[in-house]
């Protein structure tokens, strides 16, 4: 299989503090990656740098075979999309959902709007009597869903995901990750997943990266670390914090 | 109507599921003016504002006496009466028929410095806001020199320069009062520029242009047009002393700033001359500043979650 | 041990919108030995406004109302609010999520717990101040004496959770209510914290109510756990039992998170009834 996102030697550094510390990695097509670690370790940063959110001060990130500069096209963004963590700040806080899924359907000039719109709704469960609700007439769950169905909604093949469940519930955070495999399968899609949740990342991705402090400790298949076959000691501190409190 | 219609209407227009377009953006206004409306003041204040509006647009109608033309032999400076509720100015005019024309003239000030000054503000602070860096640096510093002057002053000088008369007192305060409006919309755009959902706008591809017009510029323009409606007041004062010191209206206009100019002589003796004037940009200014404290409860940003 | 140190009868917490009035709390009863308690719900479950309720800090404009809600014998709900002040922090104390905003951001973190000693008990400064230092300690800051000049900026957030917690114990407090206390951190830094508070606790014999989202970490914590859902107690369970939980929602709830080593693809989902919360 091919590599459709390659990373080699990323660094990124915002005023003089280095969040990114020559990481590399390759994501190969149609697999779901994920990337785990804890709050300052560069996973999130990773994915920014991707988009063109963050500056890379040094090392490449190839997509799709072609070599990313510094300026991302409008033909990169039908390819690679986002859904943010914080399903309250994602929307805009004035706009309808339809508003809001018209957007990226005007800015690249897509003209079959209404069928798309219709179809991306049903397809993230909301159906078309969400279709003119305002951000705050939904709950976290459907924000996070119209948030997909955006991403969706340009039929990209790869998706960035910034812990997309973490400010959810736990039984929302459930059909969040099942409607996600679902996309998933359904258009053959490549996911880069982030989370800080180790469960999380080993339900949802076949291999993973664990990072600390902007740079990667270890990369292994989910198989092995459900088999505790781990080699950094940090990645056992993790697995060993997954399992709750124990009382010594 | 009947009162199951009323209601079936408001449960239409609050409807936390609305079917169209339409639906939403109408019961959007609804919640607004429900906001609004519940502030008693505002509500006199909106009065007071569309009382002066049906003034100015029915003056022909409702002046007994003609605004520019006086009986000089019998009727000079005659103190409130029957026939001249606000008495006469030292031409023999019916100041009251006067005050009512003057509307139309400080409509007209009000509504043209509005519609120069705030969409220059709100293009000059988004972009400052949204672009940072130099262009930022750049347009920030023209802003500072523009604030760094006295307004009354700095209109003064461009009327100097353009010479009197209403036209020009208008586009020296539209010169002078943008600069307040860009400042506030750099500020709403420098809180909403790094949320994840101009993020999200920016990763669907927008150009940076499409990003300011269509995301940023409708959240800074609530807090402008409270902005803008808090500044009636002073910008019907400016004009009514730009009119008081000679440079803005000329007479015979029944603007009410020259009103008070040409009343100050009899001040002592004839006050209401000037008072009458006076008494009505006011009433006006307080009308203003009631409507724009109403607004503010009602379009705030911050409570757009409500 | 069996003497009940809070009993909550019928705990109601009512607020004023709107479109009319919302309970959020809606008849929530318990009661408290010197064990640990947890408090289980999702978002709206009222979990949050209960903690609150008994502390007394629910919003001015809502209304509590109970048959009964008793600390060690004082009815909390009839004495004046100036007595209400003394028992907080003396006798009740809490901890909230971000230490962030829980901290005040222009007091040393060591002038903060001083403060908070003094207004509780008349000691001497120099005292109150070995005091500090030796809660410092206690919450197992290594070096106490360079913390204590500290500002909260300027520390992390385990160690900002752990300054609050010395906060909260320095006076010496019955019962501890900790309103999410860990969700902010890190997961490493999360069971650290937990093993300060359960030694603290177990050590004084304190009441704990531990407040959170997550029914599993609580489950590993906590002696007893009083699941809410929509403002009611819909199971009452020994930590221990959790297994044989019999409300469905207790059930959905343990099963639909992702485990590690189980692999459930699509993951269970709740199937929420509007009995439950009838």
């Amino acid at each position: 299989m091919t590599a459709v996102i390659a990373i080699e030697g990323l660094e990124v550094v915002f005023d003089r503090f280095r969040a990114l510390k020559g990481v590399s990695l390759e994501v190969r097509e149609g697999e779901s990656y994920g990337l785990v670690g804890e709050s300052g370790s560069g996973k999130s940063t990773l994915l920014r740098a991707i988009t063109g959110l963050a500056p890379v001060s040094s090392g490449t990130i190839t997509v799709n075979g072609k070599r990313l500069g510094k300026t991302r096209d409008k033909a990169f963004y039908r390819e690679v999309q986002m859904v943010f963590q914080d399903p309250y700040g994602s929307l805009h806080p004035r706009q309808t959902v339809d508003r809001l899924l018209q957007e990226p359907l005007a800015i690249h000039g897509i003209a079959d709007g209404e069928k798309r719109i219709e179809r991306a709704l049903d397809e993230v469960g909301l159906g078309k009597g969400f279709r003119f609700r305002y951000a705050h007439q939904l709950s976290g769950g459907q924000r996070q869903r119209v948030a997909i169905a955006r991403a969706l909604i340009l039929e990209p093949s790869i998706l960035l995901l910034d812990e997309p469940t973490s400010a959810l519930d736990a039984s929302v955070q459930a059909e969040v990750l099942n409607l996600l495999e679902e996309v998933r399968r359904r258009r053959k899609l490549t996911f880069l997943m982030v989370s800080h949740d180790l469960a999380i990342i080993t339900h949802m991705c076949e291999r993973l990266m664990v990072m600390q402090n902007g740079e990667a400790v270890e990369t292994l298949t989910a198989s092995q670390l459900i088999g505790h076959r781990v080699s950094a000691d940090y990645t056992r501190n993790l697995l060993r914090a997954s399992e709750g409190f124990v009382r010594v | 109507m009947s009162a199951e219609a009323i209601q079936s209407r408001r449960a239409w227009l609050l409807s936390d599921r609305p079917a169209s377009r339409l639906q939403a953006r109408l019961g959007r206004a609804y919640v607004a003016w429900r906001r609004f409306s519940a502030n008693r003041l505002a509500l006199v204040g909106l009065l007071i504002i569309l009382a002066l509006v049906m003034v100015a647009a029915l003056a022909g109608v409702l002046a007994p006496y003609s605004a520019t033309v006086g009986d000089l032999k019998n009727a000079r400076l005659l103190a409130p009466s029957a026939t001249h509720w606000f008495g006469t100015d030292d031409l023999g005019r019916d100041i009251y028929s006067r005050i009512i024309y003057g509307s139309r003239w400080t409509l007209y000030v009000v509504i043209l410095v509005a519609i120069i000054a705030a969409p220059i503000g709100l293009l000059v602070g988004t972009i400052a806001g949204y672009a940072g860096g130099w262009t930022d640096a750049v347009l920030m510093r023209v802003t500072d020199i523009f604030l760094a002057f006295p307004k009354l002053v700095l209109a003064l000088a461009f009327v100097a320069a353009l010479g009197p008369g209403i036209e020009n007192a208008v586009l020296a305060i539209a010169i002078t009062s943008w600069p307040p409006y860009a400042r506030i919309a750099r500020a709403e755009t420098l809180t909403v520029r790094n949320s994840d959902y101009i993020k999200a706008v920016q990763l669907m591809g927008a150009s940076p242009f499409r990003i300011v017009l269509r995301h940023i510029m409708p959240l800074c323009i609530s807090s402008l047009i409270i902005r803008v409606t808090l500044d009636m007041a002073g910008i019907i004062l400016t004009a009514a002393g730009l009119g008081f010191l000679g440079l803005g209206a000329q007479p015979p206009l029944p603007e009410w700033g020259t009103m008070i100019a040409s009343g100050r002589r009899f001040i002592l003796d004839q006050w209401w001359v000037a008072g009458a004037p006076g008494f009505a940009i006011l009433i006006v200014s307080l009308g203003f500043n009631l409507l724009g404290d109403g607004l503010r409860d009602a379009l705030d940003p911050r409570s757009g979650d409500q | 041990m069996s003497d009940t140190l809070l009993e909550v009868d019928d705990l109601r917490v009512t607020f004023p919108t709107r479109t009319g009035l919302v309970q959020a709390v809606r008849g929530v009863s318990f009661s408290l030995g010197r064990e640990r308690l947890g408090i289980v719900g999702e978002s709206g479950s009222g979990k949050s406004q209960t903690g609150r309720a008994i502390m007394g800090l629910t919003p001015p404009q809502a209304e509590v109302s109970a048959k009964k809600l008793n600390l060690d014998g004082i009815d909390l709900l009839s004495i004046s609010p100036r007595e209400r002040r003394a028992l907080r922090g003396n006798r009740i104390a809490m901890i909230l999520q971000d230490p962030k905003y829980s901290l005040d951001p222009v007091m040393s973190i060591g002038r903060q717990i001083v403060e908070t000693l003094r207004t509780h008990e008349k000691v001497s400064k120099a005292e109150a101040r070995e005091r500090a230092l030796a809660m410092l300690q206690a919450v197992q800051i290594r070096d106490p004496a360079r913390v204590f000049d500290l500002y909260p900026h300027e520390v992390s957030g385990g160690m900002g959770q752990r300054a609050m917690i010395a906060m909260m114990l320095i006076a010496g407090p019955e019962l501890m209510i900790a309103d999410e206390p860990t969700s902010a951190l890190d997961v490493t830094v999360q069971l650290d914290v937990l093993n300060i508070l359960d030694k603290l606790v177990s050590e004084r014999g304190m009441g704990l109510i531990f407040i959170s989202h997550d029914l599993r970490l609580v489950s590993s914590f906590c002696d007893r756990v009083v699941v809410m859902y929509a403002g009611k107690v819909v199971e009452q369970i020994k930590a221990s039992e959790l297994r044989d939980a019999r409300h469905p929602y207790t059930r959905g709830l343990l099963n639909c998170m992702p485990k590690i080593g189980f692999e459930r693809h699509p993951l269970p989902v709740l199937d929420r009834k509007p009995e439950w919360a009838a």
